[in-house]
C-alpha cells in the first residue's frame, strides 16, 4: 500500500480531510497529500474506521480540488530522524530543514508522540540552575529536569528574558553546558530573527536546534511541532548525554491550533470553546521534561506563553499552570513603570525550589529569605493600595517602612539589567539589604540566627 | 474473536458477539487492554487504557471472560502501580524508562513466597464464609495483613494449610459449599473495581483522623471513615496538603492515588517516604503506602479507572479491620477523564461539557468512604480525601460544587494566601467541617475541655479581623479604635503563630494535638492580655513592637511537638514583657484618678 495513491477524499474541512473506502489504514500514520499541481502536504491519521478515515493536514486543506487530490499512506507514525548533526540546524515542524542545507540521514528515527515516562524510572530534579536573574533565583528558583512557564502578555518582553535566561543559565560553579532546542509556534519573523541572533552573538549557535513556524506558516504544523522538538531534546539529553533548556514559545499558538481542529471535528467543547482533552494534551508536551534515573542528561523546559487579555485564568495559563512545576509571571503594570524585568512576583511560583535550595546548593538561608520577601512583599502592597486611599502621610510608621520596602524591593531586586547576571550569593545579600528596612519582630519567616547573621536593623525613619 | 470496526481515540468500536457491559477485552495485534462500556447489536464500544496508535480496523479483539479487577493479598505495600493495578518496576524492568504497550504484568510477585500463620482456632469442618480470616502474613514490620476468605465465599472449610512459605498462587484453604463444590483460597484473591465491597454494617465515625496539620485539626476536622475535599487553583497547595496527610495521618495505611497530575510528585514520595519515619510506629513511612499513578501524560482512559483501583484496594485493607486513608490527587482529572469518553461517545454534556452522571459518579465514589463492622466483625474504616482542581480556580464549576454537596469536610484553598505564601492556605471562610461536634469529644478527652471554646474564639477573631479589614480598605486605618486595631494585630498573631505551618519546616512540619492546642491557647492568651493592656490605655503600636510577640510568631518553628512543655512556658515571658507595662499605665492611671 506504501506505493499506492488514494483519489477518494471526499470531503474536506478546515485542515481536516476525510477519505472514504480505503481500508485497514492505522491510527496515527503519516500521511502525504498531493495537490492537483503537484505540491505536498503532510497529514496523519487521527481517526480510523473501514469506511472512513479522518486526515488532519498540516498544511490545511484550501485549494485542494478534491477529485485531482491524491493521497498517500506511509503505513509509518511521523518520525523525525536523529543524529548528532542536528545541532547548529533549523527545521519545521516536521522535521524538514529549513535551512536551505540537506536533510538529516540517519539510521536512527524515531516516533514524534514520544511514549510516557515510566514514573518509577523518573529522578527528582534537585539541582539548582543560577539564571543570574534575583526573582527567579532568589525566589523562584530552577532546577535542573524543571518546566516552568513564562506567563506574559502581548507587547511584554518575554523573549528578551527567554533570551537572557539562555545566556546565563549555569550550574554555579561549572561552565554552561546546555544544548538548547528552541521551538516557535506563529511568532513573526522579527522574534526568530531576534533568537537566531541572540544565539548566533553569545556563540551558542552550535549548540542550539531551532523548530520554526513562523506566524504566516500554516497553523496546524503547531499541534506537532513542539513533539518533534521534544523528540530531538529527549535524544539530546538521553542519548548524547546532553543538559537540554528547551524554549518554546508561544503555547498560546499551539493551544489555537488545537482548538481549530477540535471544533472542525466536532469535539465537545469545555471551556472557551477549547476541547475538554486541551488538558491532557498539554501534558503530552510539558511531562516529556525531567530527569531519568541512570541518565547524565537532563531536559529543562521553559514554555512561553502569553495569556489572553492579560487572563491568568484563561485556559491556556489555567492548564499550563496546572501542570507545569510553576510559573513566572510578567506583569504589565511594572512594565510600564520600566521595570525589568517585569516579574510579577505574589503569582509566580517554583514548585521545585524546595529541594534544589538551602545549604547543600545556594545558601543555607535561602528558602527562608524567600519566604520572607513574598510575605514581606503582600504586605506591602496592602499598604501600597492603602496610601493610594488615605494618602502616605496618613500611614503608621511601620506602614511606610513597608511602603519603602515595596519600592526598594521592585527597583533593586525585581528590576536588573540585561546584561546583568547575578550570582545566587549577590541575590541574597540583596535581598537582606532590602529585608534590614523592616523591623526584626515583623520578620516570622526567618530564624534569630539568620537575624543575628544578616539582618542590619537601625532605628529610625524609613526615609 | 472479534474485529475492530472503528478507531477514535482511545474510543475502539468492535465486532464481537455476546461480550458483556464492564468486560475485559484485548484489543488489536499488540494486545491492548480496555473495557466495555456500551453494546450496540454485536457491536461493542470499548474504552482502552493504553494508547491507541497505530492500531488498524480489521485487527482482532478478544474478549477476556471477566470486568477490572485488582488482585489483592500479600505484596501490596510499598508498591507503585499504574491506573490498572500494573507494578510500574516490573514494567521498568520490561520495558526500559519508558512505558511500552499491551504488557500484561500481574499485580502481585508471584515467585516471592510469604510467611503465612494459619489462625489456631480455624480447623477443618468449620463453617466459614466471606471475610473471615484465614491466617495472618507479616507483610512489613508494621503491617499484618490478614487473609481473607474473599466475599461470596461460604460452605465448610475442608481443608487449612499449615504454617509456612507460600507464593500468592498457592492454595491455603479450601471450602466446600451448599452445592458441593470446592473453592480453593490462596494468599490473594481477585475483586472487581467498580463493586463496593461489602461489610457487616456501617458505624457512626467518631475517631478524628489527625493529619498533624494545625488548619486542618484544630479548624476544619476530619474523622476517620470521613470524605474530604481540597479544592484549589493551581500552585494554591493541594498537592501538599495531601502529601503532608499523606506523611504525618494516624492511619494504619495510606493509598496515594496520582491521577492525572505530575510524575515528579510521585517520584518525590517514592524519594522520600523511604527514608521518613511514621511518627507512631517510628517506621519507614513506606511501610504502610502504596502508590497508584496515572500521570497526567498517561492514558486517560486508565485516569477513569485508577480511582477505582485504588479505593477497591483501600476497603481490602479496611476489611482486615485497619483505617486507610485514600487521597486522591486529582478527582478533576477522574472527571475530565470521564467527560472525554462521554464526549466521543456523543453523549449529551450538561454543563462545561460534563455528562449528565457526573453528580451520581462523585457521589458513588465518596459513598465508599465510611467506617464498618467488616465481615469477620472487626472494625475498620476508610477515609476519602479528594483534590479538586477547579478551572481558573473558579468553585462554581460543576466538579467543584458537586463535590461540595457530597463531602463533610472542605479544605478550600485561596489564591490569595497562597500568593502570600501562607501556607497551608487553606482559606477560614470558605471551609467546613461538618464533623466538629464529634471532633470536640476527641480533643476535650484527650487534649483540653476548653478546645470547642478556643477554636471558636479564634475564628470569630479572623472573622472580625476580616471585616475591619474591608473597612479600613474603604476609609483607612484612622477609623480604627485602638481596640479594633488590636483585632487585627490579635488575627495576624493567629496566622503567623497557628495558621501558617510550613510543611518543609522539619521543627513545624508535623505539630501534635498538645502542641496545637497549645499554640493556639499561646497566641490567644497575648491577644487577652494585650486587650487588658488597651484598656489601661497602652498604644497597640507599643504592643506589638515588643520583641516577645516575634517569639509567639516564631514559637512553632522553635519548640518541636516533643517539648510542648517549653512551648507552654512563652507564656510566661509574655507576660513578664507586659507587666512592666501594665505596672507604668496602671500607675499612671492611679494618679490621675
Ligand atoms: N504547607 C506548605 N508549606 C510549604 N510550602 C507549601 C505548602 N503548601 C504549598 N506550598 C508551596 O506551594 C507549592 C504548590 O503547592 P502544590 O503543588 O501542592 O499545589 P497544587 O494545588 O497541588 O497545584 P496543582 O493543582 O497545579 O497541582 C508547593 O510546591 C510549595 O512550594
Ligand atoms: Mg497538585
Amino acid at each position: 500500500m506504501k506505493e499506492k495513491e488514494y483519489r477518494m477524499a471526499s470531503a474536506a474541512r478546515g485542515a481536516l480531510l476525510f477519505m472514504r473506502g480505503v481500508p485497514n489504514v492505522a491510527l496515527g500514520d503519516r500521511v502525504v497529500v498531493r495537490d492537483h499541481q503537484g505540491r505536498k502536504r503532510n497529514g496523519q491519521v487521527i481517526r480510523t474506521s473501514q469506511d472512513v478515515v479522518l486526515v488532519q493536514v498540516f498544511e490545511g486543506t484550501d485549494d485542494l480540488d478534491l477529485q485531482r487530490t491524491w493521497v498517500r499512506f506511509l503505513e509509518q507514525p511521523f518520525e523525525l530522524p536523529l543524529s548528532p548533526d542536528i545541532l547548529g540546524r533549523i527545521f519545521n515542524g516536521v522535521g524538514e530543514a529549513r535551512d536551505d542545507r540537506p536533510p538529516i540521514v540517519s539510521r536512527l528515527t524515531r516516533n514524534v508522540n514520544g511514549s510516557a515516562v515510566n514514573p518509577a524510572s523518573r529522578s527528582y530534579p534537585r539541582e539548582f540552575i543560577q539564571t543570574g536573574i534575583s526573582t527567579i533565583d532568589g525566589l523562584n528558583s530552577l532546577v535542573r529536569g524543571q518546566k516552568l512557564p513564562i506567563f506574559s502578555g502581548s507587547g511584554l518582553p518575554h523573549n528578551r528574558l527567554a533570551a537572557q535566561i539562555v545566556r546565563q543559565a549555569k550550574l554555579p560553579g561549572e561552565e554552561a553546558d546546555f544544548a538548547i532546542v528552541f521551538a516557535a509556534m506563529g511568532v513573526s519573523y522579527a522574534d526568530a530573527r531576534f533568537f537566531e541572533e541572540e544565539f548566533e552573538s553569545s556563540g551558542v549557535l552550535s549548540n542550539v536546534v531551532m523548530f520554526v513556524n513562523l506566524a504566516d506558516d500554516p497553523p496546524m504544523e503547531r499541534l506537532i511541532l513542539p513533539r518533534t522538538a521534544l523528540t530531538a531534546a529527549e535524544y539530546l539529553a538521553f542519548d548524547l548525554d546532553r543538559h537540554v533548556l528547551v524554549v518554546i514559545t508561544d503555547m498560546t499558538h499551539y493551544a489555537e491550533a488545537l482548538r481549530e481542529v477540535a471544533t472542525a471535528k466536532g469535539d465537545v467543547p469545555a471551556r472557551k470553546g477549547y476541547p475538554g482533552y486541551l488538558y491532557s494534551d498539554l501534558a503530552e508536551i510539558y511531562e516529556r521534561a525531567g530527569r531519568i534515573h541512570d541518565r547524565h542528561g537532563s531536559i529543562t523546559m521553559m514554555p512561553v506563553l502569553s495569556m489572553p487579555s492579560d487572563d491568568i485564568t484563561h485556559p491556556i495559563p489555567d492548564l499550563t499552570g496546572y501542570i507545569t512545576e510553576g510559573q513566572i509571571v510578567l506583569g504589565r503594570d511594572l512594565h510600564n513603570q520600566g521595570v525589568y524585568p517585569p516579574v510579577h512576583v505574589p503569582p509566580s511560583l517554583s514548585r521545585l525550589m524546595k529541594d534544589g535550595v538551602g545549604k547543600d546548593y545556594t545558601r543555607e538561608d535561602h528558602p527562608r529569605v524567600a519566604s520572607q520577601l513574598y510575605a514581606g512583599y503582600t504586605r506591602a502592597l496592602e499598604a501600597r493600595n492603602l496610601a493610594s486611599i488615605i494618602g502616605a502621610e496618613e500611614l503608621s510608621e511601620r506602614d511606610r517602612r513597608y511602603l519603602s520596602f515595596a519600592d526598594a524591593f521592585e527597583k533593586r531586586f525585581v528590576g536588573q539589567g540585561e546584561d546583568e547576571d547575578r550570582s545566587i550569593i549577590e541575590t541574597l545579600d540583596n535581598a537582606w539589604d532590602l529585608l534590614s528596612i523592616l523591623p526584626p519582630e515583623a520578620l516570622s519567616r526567618v530564624t534569630e540566627a539568620d537575624l543575628a547573621k544578616y539582618h542590619k536593623w537601625e532605628t529610625g525613619s524609613p526615609d | 474473536m472479534g474485529e475492530i470496526i472503528e478507531i477514535n481515540g482511545p474510543i475502539v468500536t468492535v465486532q464481537l458477539p455476546a461480550v458483556r457491559n464492564g468486560e475485559q477485552v484485548r484489543i488489536g495485534a499488540i494486545g491492548l487492554l480496555g473495557e466495555v462500556i456500551g453494546l450496540d447489536g454485536e457491536r461493542a464500544v470499548v474504552q482502552v487504557y493504553e494508547s491507541t496508535e497505530s492500531v488498524k480496523p480489521g485487527e482482532t479483539a478478544e474478549a477476556l471472560g471477566h470486568p477490572l479487577s485488582v488482585e489483592l493479598g500479600p505484596g501490596l505495600l510499598g508498591q507503585i502501580f499504574d491506573g490498572v493495578q500494573r507494578p510500574l518496576p516490573v514494567i521498568m524492568e520490561q520495558s526500559g524508562d519508558h512505558i511500552a504497550r499491551g504488557l500484561a504484568v500481574p499485580a502481585l510477585d508471584r515467585a516471592r513466597s510469604w510467611p503465612f500463620e494459619p489462625r489456631g482456632d480455624l480447623s477443618a469442618g468449620d463453617a466459614i464464609s466471606g471475610g473471615a480470616v484465614l491466617g495472618e502474613v507479616q507483610e512489613t514490620a508494621t503491617i499484618r495483613q490478614r487473609i481473607l476468605v474473599p466475599p461470596g465465599i461460604k460452605g465448610e472449610l475442608v481443608e487449612h494449610a499449615p504454617a509456612g512459605e507460600y507464593t500468592v498462587d498457592q492454595v491455603i484453604a479450601r471450602v466446600r459449599d451448599t452445592q458441593g463444590h470446592i473453592h480453593k483460597l490462596r494468599l490473594y484473591h481477585r475483586w472487581p473495581v467498580r463493586r463496593a465491597r461489602p461489610y457487616r454494617a456501617r458505624v457512626h465515625a467518631a475517631d478524628s483522623l489527625l493529619t498533624g496539620q494545625r488548619i486542618l485539626d484544630t479548624f476544619f476536622p476530619l474523622l476517620k471513615g470521613g470524605k474530604a475535599a481540597v479544592p484549589g487553583p493551581f500552585g494554591a497547595g493541594k498537592t501538599v496538603v495531601q502529601q503532608q496527610i499523606a506523611r504525618w495521618s494516624n492511619a494504619d495505611i495510606v493509598l496515594y492515588v496520582g491521577c492525572g497530575e505530575r510524575g515528579n510528585e510521585l517520584v518525590d514520595i517514592l524519594e522520600t517516604f523511604p527514608q521518613l519515619t511514621d511518627p507512631y510506629t517510628g517506621r519507614s513511612l513506606m511501610e504502610r503506602t502504596l502508590l497508584v499513578a496515572n500521570t497526567s501524560n498517561m492514558p486517560v482512559v486508565a485516569r477513569e479507572a485508577s480511582i477505582y483501583v485504588g479505593v477497591t484496594m483501600a476497603e481490602y485493607f479496611r476489611d482486615q479491620g485497619y483505617d486507610v486513608v485514600m487521597v486522591a490527587d486529582s478527582t478533576s482529572r477522574w472527571a475530565e477523564a470521564l467527560r472525554e469518553v462521554a464526549g466521543r461517545l456523543g453523549q449529551m454534556p450538561v454543563e462545561e461539557g460534563y455528562p449528565a452522571y457526573l453528580a451520581s459518579r462523585l457521589a458513588a465514589f465518596y459513598e465508599r468512604a465510611g467506617r464498618v463492622e467488616t465481615l469477620a466483625g472487626e472494625q475498620g474504616s476508610v477515609t476519602l480525601i479528594g483534590a479538586v482542581s477547579p478551572p481558573g480556580g473558579d468553585f462554581s464549576e460543576p466538579v467543584t460544587s458537586h463535590t461540595k454537596e457530597i463531602v463533610r469536610t472542605f479544605w478550600a484553598l485561596s489564591k490569595e494566601l497562597a500568593d502570600a505564601r501562607h501556607y497551608p492556605a487553606v482559606g477560614w471562610d470558605e471551609s467546613f467541617s461538618g464533623y466538629v461536634d464529634i471532633a470536640a469529644r476527641w480533643w476535650a478527652e484527650q487534649i483540653d475541655p476548653s478546645w470547642a471554646e478556643r477554636r471558636t474564639q479564634a475564628l470569630n477573631l479572623l472573622a472580625h479581623a476580616d471585616e475591619l479589614g474591608r473597612i479600613v480598605n474603604l476609609v483607612g486605618p484612622e477609623a480604627l479604635s485602638q481596640e479594633q486595631r488590636w483585632v487585627l494585630e490579635g488575627a495576624a498573631l493567629v496566622k503567623e503563630g497557628v495558621l501558617q505551618q510550613s510543611a518543609l519546616d522539619p521543627v513545624d512540619s508535623y505539630c501534635s494535638p498538645e502542641k496545637q492546642f497549645a499554640l493556639l491557647d499561646l497566641v490567644l492568651k497575648v491577644y487577652e492580655q494585650g486587650r487588658e493592656l488597651l484598656r489601661l490605655g497602652v498604644p497597640v503600636e507599643q504592643i506589638s513592637r515588643l520583641p516577645v510577640m516575634g517569639s509567639v510568631r516564631r514559637a512553632k518553628s522553635a519548640y518541636p511537638s516533643d517539648r510542648v512543655d517549653e512551648l507552654k512556658a512563652v507564656d510566661r515571658e509574655v507576660r513578664e514583657a507586659f507587666d512592666p507595662i501594665r505596672m507604668e499605665y496602671s500607675a499612671a492611671e492611679e494618679k490621675t484618678a
